[in-house]
């Protein structure tokens, strides 16, 4: 069942003795033969009107208001804090980062011998490009700030138990997603640190058993940090990874809206709830 | 039509994700480094007293960053171990990748010691590993003489007892049993 659309939303009915403008009286009626001005719809009215004949339009041809009214006004348990802002949080920091990193795409270049000196344009030369290049790279230090404050609030308010098991995990994958965009993303700049950061890195995944070499030969293209390092690290920092994460914060919100939020852990339940219940 | 249906679609999914995959891990089964023989000198230019620094291209595609420190130093026919079935090689080449995670280590000559930056590997006159972190004892490079010139060509990896074993990752033991959890990749 969906909740009712809040009264800011809600038309007034026509009270009595005021015109129906949009109604039949309108049109045909005799106000019409009176040639009364007050008939004539304002700009601004008619405005509203088109705005809602397209909304209206694309609602009876995907039936989504039902979906976005439970989704957008679904019921949320009493205390519900700042606290619980901090998933939404992430998310607009991950929406940051997508756009700012779509506009520095059109910009650097994932080939070894050009792609610091193509970052170092986006800095020095594109116009705001040290400002976007700075949002994307603050930016990305912010996500894993905001994605670990909100793990925290879902343990410590213990909104990881029964029934939202699948939730928590799902959030732990995009934790992980989240850091490996860190790791591929650091590359991209090539400098000295992102150079032999990464050549760190890939040597840490080479010290798992038995795969770990392999991985490191993934992630290289090779034995060697070779021509297509750079490339393979760049198409996974800005499509492989991105479109997980994309699809996974899909199915956690769809999770969330499905649960419910928790209550806060200092919140009891009523006495007389209970009893209601228990009768 | 629902089975067939389905199998089509199972089959158009195959058809694209299979190469796909292939195209994304193929360079782990193919040899990246062609054996490239390259000149660091003429045979005066070294001795059997300490190292000698010479500069080494691994990937010529990649300018600047694929170049890499080498340390060449000649055999020492009194003071180096030479294994039992090895063909001792006539140059001492050591690479300067870091046993531990691939940094590069510098050669002090005071102390005639190999010392890591990043997380203070120690190795001996020979690369062997004297403190740290790193697991085995620090790479070498092939090495041949043709008309009075040094070549280096491949590189090949030791463990502790400076036997040779086909180039493994910095981080990859190399004695007892962990020689076999680090097996050599087709890639080297």
């Amino acid at each position: 069942m969906t909740p009712p659309l809040p009264k800011a939303l809600r038309r007034s009915p026509p009270r009595p003795g005021q015109d129906d403008r949009n109604g039949k009286n309108g049109r045909n009626g005799k106000n019409g033969r009176n040639g009364a001005p007050a008939t004539m719809p304002t700009p601004k009215e008619q405005a509203v009107e088109g705005a809602a004949s397209v909304v209206g339009w694309l609602d009876e041809r995907t039936g989504a208001s039902p979906f976005l009214r439970g989704f957008l006004y679904r019921k949320v348990p009493k205390g519900t804090n700042w606290f619980y802002t901090l998933g939404s949080a992430t998310m607009f920091a991950f929406l940051s980062q997508a756009v700012t990193g779509v506009f520095l795409a059109m910009y650097y270049e994932p080939d070894p011998t050009r792609a610091y000196e193509s970052a170092s344009r986006i800095t020095n030369e594109v116009f705001l490009g040290e400002f976007v290049r700075g949002m994307h790279r603050w930016g990305s230090t912010v996500m894993i700030i905001l994605i670990f404050l909100h793990m925290g609030r879902t343990f410590f308010f213990g909104a990881y138990k029964y029934p939202r098991e699948l939730n928590w995990v799902i959030g732990v994958v995009l934790i992980v997603l989240t850091l490996l965009m860190g790791l591929t993303g650091y590359l991209l700049p090539f400098d000295q640190r992102s150079f032999w950061a990464t050549v760190v890195a890939v040597n840490l995944n080479a010290s798992g058993p038995i795969v770990g070499p392999y991985l490191a030969d993934f992630l290289r293209v090779g034995s060697e940090f070779g021509p297509t390092t750079i490339s393979r690290f760049y198409a996974l920092h800005m499509l492989a990874v991105p479109g997980l994460i994309a699809v996974l914060i899909g199915a956690h919100l769809y999770l969330v809206a499905k649960l419910g939020t928790t209550a806060p852990p200092w919140l009891k339940a009523e006495k007389k709830d209970l009893l209601k219940e228990e009768v | 039509m629902e089975g067939t249906a389905l199998a089509a679609g199972g089959i158009a999914t195959m058809a694209f994700a299979l190469p796909g995959l292939g195209f994304a891990l193929g360079p782990i089964f193919e040899d990246s480094n062609p054996t490239r023989w390259q000149d660091v000198g003429p045979e005066d230019d070294f001795n059997d007293e300490t190292y000698v620094p010479r500069v080494m291209n691994i990937d010529p595609e990649i300018g600047d960053a694929g170049k890499t420190t080498i340390y060449v130093r000649k055999f020492n026919d009194g003071q180096d171990k030479v294994i039992k079935g090895q063909d001792p090689q006539p140059y001492v080449v050591i690479s300067t990748r870091c046993a531990h995670l691939g940094c590069p280590v510098r050669y002090i000559q005071a102390s005639q010691k190999f010392v890591c930056p990043c997380h203070g590997g120690v190795y001996g006159f020979q690369g062997d590993v004297e403190g740290g972190p790193p697991v085995r004892p620090l790479d070498r490079f092939y090495t041949r003489v043709t008309n009075g010139r040094v070549e280096v060509g491949d590189r090949f990896s030791l463990n502790s007892e400076l036997e040779r074993f086909a180039p493994r990752d910095p981080s990859n033991h190399l004695d007892g049993l962990w020689q076999y959890i680090y097996p050599s990749r087709p890639t080297t």
